[in-house]
């Protein structure tokens, strides 16, 4: 089946069998893995990225599913020039990780929580990260590394 | 981790939906969000031949309020009701099911429709939608009926709706004068599933004794049940917390408990009438402002 899809603001059009998974097209069709696969069974996580804005755990979707949509994955969150999102530069500032296998899907859970609420409390944090599970580095760090990203959004913000 | 190949359908409106379901009968699977369905898939659990996606029927994504009563569409996702304003205001018990199920990543995706018509016997709709008396709308090639949530439960996984039904709506009565509704669970850690999860609403009369009460209770026997024992002890009473705390002792009255490495069936009975007692009376609170 033909499908659209607009992945970091780049639409491609690909032709594709229907139990094709989205993390299976985002990684080995789009050939972006940052996008991780951990359990493959809808807990852990990792996969998790923006379908229009909203935070979806890609192991769980269909590509045909993500059709007409537009995807944000950890690639997509940079600037331009290379220049950190806040909330990876909080993940770097705060020893957000350790080996990193989780924090692409991390990162895309908290960027859906700043954009629903910026100014969330320590237990907001950890209601919005249920979905991620992190089995080195410890939440401690995780929790810090949001805060520390919602804190960079204000100041931005403000600054604007 | 990769389900057999089917072909997939993407109908744009319920009539068509409709018509696929009907054409494909048994060899067709309606998806909603897919929190369900995929996972099973995937474990090939479950291998449609065609899978009809119902995720683009934007018609049935809604949620609004005539004459008092609130009507939800069945592909409602769970953060839509999580974050209505709307039924923050008028029926707290819904936004305060819909947060405490699965992950921010699941109540994006599924469905209100879509956990009804699965009916897992752990899943937190039934119980919330037994305790509001609500009503289920269910559509078909010749036309519509409402089921009383009462009647819908059937047995493990199986709902009253037909072959070729769709599950289309869900609508709640009105909160009356003096009343107070609530959910609370008992997650299981590891699946986030109900060990026990329990919604009541429950209303007051001028003399200030129970004048009505519904007890929806999920994740203790095979499907969701009205804690009907319960019920009739407080009935007409005046809701001391001795007679509270009575009446829930009987909350698995009759039931078949389940059993598993987590819970065992006399923990589970416990838990019942434990989370009984305490809704019982965060919703009596909430009725007594
Ligand atoms: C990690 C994880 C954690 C979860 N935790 C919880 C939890 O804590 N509590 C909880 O209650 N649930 C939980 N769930 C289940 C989740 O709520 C599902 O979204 C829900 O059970 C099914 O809704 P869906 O829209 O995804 O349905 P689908 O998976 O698309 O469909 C489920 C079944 O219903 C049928 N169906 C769907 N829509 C209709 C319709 N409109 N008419 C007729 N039949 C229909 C389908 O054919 C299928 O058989 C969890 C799921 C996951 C993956
Ligand atoms: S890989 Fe998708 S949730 Fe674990
Ligand atoms: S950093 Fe290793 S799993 Fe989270």
């Amino acid at each position: 089946m033909k499908i659209r899809v607009k992945i970091n603001g780049v639409t491609r059009e690909d032709d594709v069998e229907p139990r094709l998974l989205l993390v299976h097209y985002l990684r080995e069709l789009a050939g972006l893995t940052g996008t991780h696969i951990g359990c493959e069974t809808s807990i852990c996580g990792a996969c998790t990225v923006l379908m229009n804005g909203a935070a979806v755990k890609s192991c769980t979707v269909l590509a045909v599913q993500a059709d007409g949509s537009e995807i944000t994955t950890i690639e997509g969150l940079s600037g331009r020039n290379g220049q950190l999102h806040p909330l990876q530069q909080g993940f770097w500032e705060e020893h957000g990780l350790q080996c990193g296998y989780c924090t692409p899907g991390m990162i895309l859970a908290a960027h859906q929580l700043l954009s629903r609420n910026p100014h969330p409390s320590r237990a907001e944090i950890r209601k919005a990260l249920e979905g991620n599970l992190c089995r080195c580095t410890g939440y401690q760090h995780i929790v810090k590394a949001v805060e520390w990203a919602a804190e960079k959004v204000r100041a931005q913000a403000e600054h604007a | 981790m990769i389900p057999e190949p089917f072909e997939y359908h993407s109908p744009q409106s319920l009539e068509e939906a409709l018509r696929l379901v009907t054409e494909f009968g048994e060899e067709g699977k309606m998806m909603a969000g897919g929190h369900s369905l995929l996972p099973m898939m995937k474990l090939r659990l479950a291998s449609p031949r065609h899978v009809i996606d119902l995720g683009r029927l934007s018609e049935l994504r809604y949620i609004r309020e005539s004459d008092g009563w609130i009507e939800i569409g069945a592909l409602t996702t769970h953060f839509q009701i999580e974050s209505s304003s709307l039924l923050r205001e008028k029926c707290p018990l819904l936004p305060e099911t819909a947060r405490e199920i699965g992950d921010a990543q699941v109540r994006n995706l599924g469905t209100l429709g879509g956990s009804l018509a699965h009916a897992d016997p752990a899943a937190d709709w039934p119980a919330a939608i037994l305790a509001l008396d609500a009503e289920i709308r269910a559509n078909s090639a010749g036309g519509e009926r409402w089921i009383a949530a009462q009647d819908f439960f059937v047995g493990l996984m199986t709902t009253a709706l037909a072959p070729g039904e769709i599950l289309t709506a869900v609508r709640l009565p009105p909160l009356p004068r003096r009343a107070g509704d609530t959910y609370l669970k008992l997650r299981q850690p590891a699946s986030g599933f109900a060990v026990v999860g329990v919604g009541v609403r429950l209303a007051l009369n001028e003399a200030a004794h129970i004048e009505r009460v519904a007890i929806g209770v999920t994740g203790i026997g095979p499907k969701a049940y009205r804690a009907a024992a319960v019920e009739r002890e407080l009935l007409g009473k005046p809701p001391t917390a001795r007679r509270l705390a009575e009446a829930a002792a009987r909350a698995a009255d009759g039931v078949q408990t389940n059993s598993d490495l987590f819970a065992s069936a006399e923990y589970r009975k416990h838990l019942a009438s434990v989370y009984v007692r305490r809704a019982l009376e965060l919703a009596l609170e909430r009725a007594n402002p």
